[in-house]
């Protein structure tokens, strides 16, 4: 556990075990308007689609880390210090946020 | 605002709020439903979490997801603890909490691992073990708004326990329920009389429950991970569509 504090979900994911990607979306609202769980993301691993909700995640500290469920690839980072967030996208083709379309 | 969630789109950017507990129930002998008051709750979908927020004394903090138990439309909010017995949180959570006891949330979040009442096809629900709760949301929601609207589509549950004793909410999953059918399964202690040995899920399990994939049904899991990719492997083995499978894992111990 990072002395930031920043602890989410079991203390077994560091354990090998994992969540997934829905436990991004408390985090994540920290810094997008939109639900990132239900994006819809492609990585550049295998170039398959998914919604964000289905990585598999791996944390709590120092980070979160989301690898595509097919191939493994670490598709997003996410680290939350006490001043800041680093938002690592380098495994993420797009991602497709499903908007309204009035707005 | 129940609409802006719909469309994964926030008003605002979500931030802590303080909630005040304002009741608890024993849900079994390590579960428990803290019942909350949210000043300025947004509402939420059935299905979504919140982040709540724990502060020692010496500035210390730590956070743990928890689904919503309750349907979208209550007044207040309701999250069922499951006391991991070296978990870091559910144990103050589970225990050590008294009414008019603050407690900080972020939420509602996640906008994928929801039903919503305008969905018309058949859903099959399949927890293991506390993985019932944010399904249990999703029931609530569907008989408040079957009492509203006339009958929804139909729901199928299937909620794998360790022994009869840990079965959530059972009164309430015994109730009548128009168009709920629920089905327990034992993995270690059954009822007296029961047919089924105690054992994991197993595609039979599945299969006498899933909708026929012609029906285009969706499937919620909900569980710990091992739990979740078993059941999620065993549903498309019986030719269920991947992408109208919806599942949410949570991590072995809970915290």
């Amino acid at each position: 556990m990072s002395e930031h504090g920043y602890d989410h979900g079991a203390e077994d994911s560091y354990e090998g075990g994992f969540e997934d990607g829905n436990a991004l979306a408390g985090p994540l609202s920290e810094v997008f308007a939109v639900d990132v769980a239900s994006a819809v993301g492609c990585c550049t691993g295998c170039g398959t689609t998914g919604p964000v909700a289905q990585l598999r995640v791996y944390g709590p500290g120092p980070g979160l880390v989301a690898r595509c469920p097919q191939c493994g690839q670490v598709v997003l980072r996410w680290v939350r210090g006490d001043e800041s967030a680093w938002l690592d996208l380098r495994g993420t083709v797009s991602l497709r946020f499903r908007l309204d379309a009035d707005r | 605002m129940a609409r802006a969630a719909v469309s994964g789109r926030l008003a605002e950017r979500l931030r802590w709020r303080v909630a005040t507990l304002v009741g608890q129930r024993e849900e079994t002998p390590s579960t428990r439903t803290l019942v909350l008051d949210v000043p300025g709750w947004p509402g939420h979908l059935a299905g979504q979490h919140v982040d709540v927020r724990l502060t020692a004394e010496d500035g210390y903090s730590t956070q743990r997801s928890y689904s919503i138990a309750s349907a979208p439309d209550g007044a207040l909010l309701e999250l069922t603890v499951q006391r991991v017995s070296d978990g870091e949180v559910s144990p103050y959570l589970a225990n050590e909490l008294l009414d008019g006891d603050l407690l900080e949330l972020r939420g509602p979040v996640g906008g994928w691992f929801v039903w919503q009442p305008e969905q018309s096809e058949p859903v099959l629900l399949v927890a293991g073990g506390s993985g019932i709760v944010p399904l249990m949301a999703m029931i609530r929601a569907r008989r408040q708004m079957q009492m509203q609207l006339g009958p929804l589509a139909p729901f199928r549950l299937l909620y794998s326990v360790r022994t009869p004793a840990d079965r959530m909410y059972l009164a309430e999953l015994q109730s009548p329920d128009p168009g709920l059918d629920v089905t327990f399964l034992y993995t270690r202690e059954v009822p007296e009389g029961w047919p089924r040995f105690p054992k994991r899920l197993t595609e039979a399990d599945l299969a006498a429950v899933a909708w026929p994939p012609s029906a285009n049904a969706t499937t919620y899991v909900c569980g710990p991970t091992p739990f979740v990719e078993h059941a999620a492997d065993l549903l498309v083995a019986l030719g269920q569509a991947p992408d109208r499978i919806r599942t949410e894992r949570f991590g072995p111990t809970g915290g």
